[in-house]
């Protein structure tokens, strides 16, 4: 593979492909502790009327606005399954099912009722993403990393995954042990005066800020999956938690890794014409790594080990 | 044109589309009843996105032998397929790994969606078949659905329907109670089996209709709905097989009368609207007869406190209280008390001083447990035990009626 090829066509959806992998996979590994793993995928679901509305209110696609949307239909949208969960007395689960796919029903709605034709914005795209169109034009090979000109043409897509990527790796690092205590041991960390609701709240902030930001990238359905499987995976390998997120990271890095190569080249290399789609190829391989995982890591059982659970998470 | 299509005018092929999509809804309230008070509503979720491969892997097979790929009944038996395995490898995650339920159910929704897109990308590199329309299975549509593909989804939504009430009583039991239903010789993993297998007929005759991503909306938003309006098992499952059906009647009719409306999100709406007016108007679970409650319960403690005051000849400065005492013609404006009020106020010093006295007393432990400020005592206590109470009140004895 040269790089004159490579570079431009290959190199950027592959690094936006891993930031968006660690991003996610960082606050599932909490969200999966915290049984809250199935919130990433309300929150996918939820973002797209915001990001319809968004678009109906300034008529073009741009970032931010998109990215104002979908914060705010991801806040109202843990508000209202609160507001059901504790006004009507249903259990979470329901109230989750009832909003998200209501409100996933009102944005395609939305979609189908406004003149959205002459953009790209399709209910496809906002789940499966586009992530090989993300490329490099103004590259011509590994040179043009140092070639500010070229630089400049780099997708936006990367910075603005690369930062969320940084806050979430920040959040983790400053808010690591609060995190940790409260995951483990909520009981615990409120007698010691941890405020654990906020820090609660925090950690889906922070996941809704991940989700967003690889939505417009790469669509719903791998957000969904690196909030799960490199957690979960991760789960199953060891019982220290500083030990499970640097396992989800590295599954997660080589699920969008291996999964961006066998989208976009495996296909070819079996002689097939056309690459499939890499965000499904990505999500694909996380849940190959899962099932490993699950039929060979050491710690896949439940029970046995909980004496080790119990002295090893402890802080 | 909405009348006409509310009434089944709009031709044979719209009525069949209309009335197949009812009866799916019913099917799907019922069967989703028993999912939600199982407390596993998000299971439904796993199953709808892991029918994506099965589509995609059908239809793949079926050009391969020379066909154009749309045979509904063979798209149905592969998203059958692949849903059934989806639910296995869920159950494997949750029972044989430490993985939670939630993530197992995440991690499948992802992969087999994942999975499923992968497949969709592969039929749109092909060259032979006809695609189009597979991505109505991605958000359901019942435009140029053929007569042959209509007639298959009533009779199969019909036939789930009928499975549901032969085996309503074992699945109500396994679902209210299931130590008991086990106790009572019922095999509860087989019931527990044959209401995973009716959430799968549900969602896989009703991903060409509504999408196999709003499908869940259909087993979950009415028994939700029905549970505000009843606590009896058996009428939260009439109810919801009823808001289901509804639902999609009105759903599939507008869709079909008004141009852009798609089918799904259009039955999704309508079943939120009606959650909607039921979560705010329920007689007892509503949120209106909630804050009437509240209300009810605040005045109630206003007035007493009030006539406390009067009692003892405080002045009352709460407005709330005043406005209240005056209503009920016990005080003057001045908040001074009218001779109604005055007794009043005396039995209801009466009853607080003998509230007082037991609460200090441990032999009447469990009748104080009772104290809450506005129960009257004769609730609690035998006309002896309160005589004995009234034996202790040191003269003065206060106001008395």
């Amino acid at each position: 593979m040269s790089g004159a090829e490579f570079v431009p066509l290959s190199l950027t959806p592959l690094l936006i492909g891993i930031c968006v992998a660690i991003a996610c996979a960082l606050p599932g590994n909490f969200l999966v502790l915290r049984r809250q793993a199935l919130i990433g995928d309300a929150i996918s679901h939820v973002v797209l009327p915001g990001i319809v509305v968004a678009f109906l209110i300034t008529g073009v696609i741009a970032a931010w606005p998109m990215l104002l949307g979908a914060a705010g239909a991801a806040i109202i949208a843990v508000a209202a399954i609160e507001a059901i969960r504790r006004l009507g007395k249903i259990e979470p689960g329901a109230a989750m099912g009832v909003v998200f796919t209501t409100m996933f029903a009102g944005g395609v709605l939305l979609l189908e009722q406004s003149d959205t034709s002459s953009v790209h914005l399709d209910v496809e795209h906002a789940l499966f993403g586009n992530l090989e169109s993300l490329i490099w034009l103004d590259a011509t090979g590994w040179r043009s990393l140092l070639d500010p000109q070229a630089l400049r043409g780099l997708p936006v897509e990367l910075a603005r995954m690369a930062g969320a990527m940084l806050v979430v790796a920040t959040f983790t690092f400053f808010f690591w042990r609060p995190l940790k205590i409260s995951t483990f041991d909520e009981g615990f960390a409120q007698t010691i005066g941890m405020r654990t609701q906020p820090l609660g709240l925090a950690l889906v902030i922070v996941s809704a800020v991940a989700a967003v930001a690889a939505f417009d990238a790469v669509g719903s359905i791998i957000v969904i999956a690196m909030f799960i499987c490199p957690p979960a995976a991760a789960r199953l390998m060891t019982n220290r938690l500083e030990h499970q997120v640097a396992w989800s990271v590295l599954f997660a890095a080589l699920a969008a890794v291996f999964g961006y190569v066998a989208a976009g080249y495996g296909p070819i290399w079996l002689g097939h014409g056309s690459s499939v789609s890499a965000a499904g190829m990505i999500a694909t391989v996380s849940g190959v790594i899962l099932a490993l995982a699950a039929l060979w890591a050491p710690h896949r059982k439940r029970g046995g080990d909980a004496m080790h659970t119990g002295s090893d998470t402890t802080p | 044109m909405i009348l006409d299509a509310l009434s089944l005018q709009l031709g044979y092929n719209a009525t069949l589309v209309t009335l197949g999509a009812m009866l799916l809804g019913m099917a799907a309230g019922v069967g989703g009843t028993f999912l939600f008070l199982r407390k596993r509503a998000l299971v439904s979720d796993a199953i709808s996105h892991a029918t994506l491969p099965g589509v995609a892997i059908a239809f793949m097979i079926m050009v391969a032998f020379g066909g154009d790929g749309r045979n509904l009944i063979g798209l149905l038996t592969g998203a059958a397929i692949s849903a059934a395995f989806g639910l296995l490898c869920v159950s494997w995650l949750s029972t044989r790994t430490r993985l939670a339920e939630d993530a197992a159910i995440g991690a499948v929704l992802s992969v087999f969606f994942g999975m499923g897109i992968v497949g969709l990308t592969v039929i749109q590199g092909m060259t032979s078949g006809q695609q189009a329309g597979l991505e109505g299975f991605l958000l359901g549509s019942t435009a140029g659905m053929l007569r042959s593909d209509a007639l298959v989804i009533a009779v199969s939504a019909a036939l789930t329907l009928v499975l549901v009430m032969m085996l309503r009583r074992p699945l109500t039991l396994a679902s209210f109670d299931p130590d008991y239903a086990a106790a009572s010789g019922q095999n509860v993993a087989r019931t527990d089996l044959a209401m995973m297998g009716i959430v799968l007929a549900v969602t896989v005759v009703g991903i060409k209709i509504v999408g196999l991503i709003l499908i869940v909306a259909l087993l979950i938003i009415p028994p939700v709905t029905a549970r505000f309006w009843t606590d009896r098992t058996d009428h939260v499952i009439l109810i919801s097989g009823l808001l289901g059906g509804v639902a999609a009647y009105v759903g599939a009719s507008l869709s079909a009368a008004l141009p852009n409306l798609p089918t799904g999100p259009i039955i999704v709406l309508t079943g939120f609207a009606c959650f909607l007016v039921s979560l705010l108007l329920a007689p007892r679970r509503g949120v209106l007869a909630a804050v009437l409650r509240h209300r009810k319960f605040q005045r109630r403690v206003h007035l007493r406190q009030g006539l406390l005051a009067l009692a003892q000849g405080q002045p009352i400065y709460e407005k709330l209280t005043l406005r209240l005492l005056r209503r009920e013609g016990y005080a003057l404006p001045d908040g001074v008390a009218t001779q109604e009020g005055r007794g009043r106020a005396g039995r209801a010093l009466l009853d607080e001083t003998r509230w007082q006295l037991i609460r200090r007393d441990p032999s009447f432990e469990a009748a104080a447990a009772h104290y809450d400020g506005l129960t009257p005592i004769e609730r609690v206590l035998t006309p002896d035990q309160i005589t004995e109470i009234d034996s202790r009140i040191p003269a003065p004895q206060g106001v008395h009626p």
